[in-house]
């Protein structure tokens, strides 16, 4: 993590404003707007399974900190737009969720694959399912 | 009134009761519902990243076959009514993207050379907003067999409801789907999960999250006294019909509620055939034969 030798600042890198820039250019949201109030991750259904909270993947993008493409978050996160409607500073964060996954995806990176199912779970699965799991979950 | 009706790959199979139910109570309304010739995906999820245009080639290529309809005047308007939550969303999104970026536009139009260029004068509609647009008065006129006693908890899900831009009411206090119930006759029962995640795909993967998140829902409405849950997207319907069994898995208390359609309940009192409550699970029969509706 690049913190600074005492661990109580912060360097912004040139890598971390280029992280930054391309999370902002694919979520087309101003990351910079969030004040971190929580509102998004106190109304987000799924934090419990999280090990970043939606506000905190926030921060981390506004840090430029690249590490938060290894977070489970934004593959936990299913788009149900609750921050969206929460959000006081009116910033998407499905958006900036999505522009995170479209990242590691866009490295030919996949999530979660048909072949880790069994014949008679798939047969049980309506199309709607797995089509909309795998387009949010595979290259 | 005609009006092209696009119904999406689920209404085909798993949710077949929701397709035809929804042609049964559109019937007893007067509206006929055609099907554009060669629908295709709608594209199931909207792509959020601002560069991709890829994804608004499917949806997109769904509008010019409703162009296509209203020019070969087969339709009175250029409207398309969906039902499924997600090619509601997904169809609508893409629809407003496109419109609102020439440059985006431009991109689909050269990518698609075949088709005839989308001028964009489709609107997407959602069942429950033509229905609403009749009056509740006109629906409770076509009751043949009123709801009586029937305690129905409405569910909303996420995709009928946010983003707010796209949604068909006011996602903190949706009240479409309670105003059609009360006009079926039918006692409505509120569900402060209604409009809470079901777990979506996460069924696929992650069944037991899905399960989790399905259970609050099924869990509320029980407790406050619904006999029946009613859901307006095939994915809602699996996780918290089909999936109860899993459900049971996590929660042995957990006894089961039957989940249904809206448009079930409408085909009901509305006195249709084709209601398709043989498909639903939990089986919805006993409850609706206890109350006298069957």
């Amino acid at each position: 993590m690049s913190t600074g030798t005492s661990g109580l600042y912060f360097t912004f890198k040139p890598e971390n404003a280029a992280f930054k820039a391309k999370v902002e250019e694919l979520s087309g949201e101003n990351i910079d707007l969030c004040f971190q109030c929580g509102a998004c991750s106190s109304g987000c259904p799924l934090t419990g399974e999280m090990d970043l909270l939606p506000s905190t993947v926030i921060r981390y993008a506004q840090l430029g900190m690249a590490e938060v493409l290894e977070s489970k978050t934004p593959w936990i996160c299913i788009t149900c737009f609750n921050c969206e409607i929460r959000c006081p500073r009116g910033i998407d964060i499905a958006n900036v969720m999505e522009a995170i996954r479209e990242m590691m995806l866009r490295t030919k990176y996949d999530k979660f694959t048909l072949d880790e199912l069994t014949p008679e779970e798939l047969r049980e699965l309506p199309q709607i399912a797995i089509i909309s799991n795998q387009r949010k979950l595979t290259a | 009134m005609r009006l092209a009706y696009y119904p999406g790959c689920t209404m085909k199979t798993d949710a077949k009761n929701f397709d035809e139910s929804t042609y049964s109570a559109a019937e007893a309304l007067g509206i006929e519902l055609l099907e554009p010739t060669r629908w295709n995906c709608c594209g199931t999820v909207h792509a959020l990243a601002k560069d991709n245009v890829m994804n608004y080639l499917a949806p997109i290529r769904n509008l010019i076959r409703v162009e296509q309809m209203n020019e070969a005047e087969l339709v009175d308007d250029k409207r398309v009514v969906t039902q499924c939550a997600m090619c509601y969303n997904t169809l609508k999104r893409a629809n407003a993207a496109a419109k609102a970026d020439p440059d985006k536009m431009g991109k689909i139009r050269d990518f698609m050379e075949k088709e005839p260029n989308y001028q964009g004068s489709v609107s997407v509609v959602h069942m429950l907003e033509l229905i609403k647009g009749l009056g509740w008065d006109e629906v409770k006129s076509k009751v043949v067999k009123p709801l009586d006693g029937l305690k129905v908890s409405p569910y909303y899900g996420c995709l009928l409801l946010r983003p707010r831009e796209y949604g068909i009411d006011d996602p903190d206090h949706p009240t479409v789907m309670e105003d059609l119930l009360e006009a079926l006759g039918a006692e409505v029962v509120d569900n402060p999960y209604k409009a809470k995640c079901c777990g979506a795909y996460h069924a696929v993967h992650m069944k037991e999250v899905a399960a989790d998140l399905s259970y609050r829902i099924l869990k509320q409405a029980q407790e406050a006294g619904a006999d029946i849950i009613v859901t307006a997207c095939p994915l809602c319907q699996f996780n918290l019909g089909d999936r109860q069994n899993e459900v049971k898995k996590h929660q042995r208390e957990f006894e089961g509620i039957p989940v249904v359609y809206y448009t079930q309940l409408m085909a009901l009192a509305f006195g249709k055939e084709g209601t398709g409550f043989e498909q639903n699970t939990p089986d919805p029969v006993p409850v609706l034969e206890e109350k006298g509706l069957l």
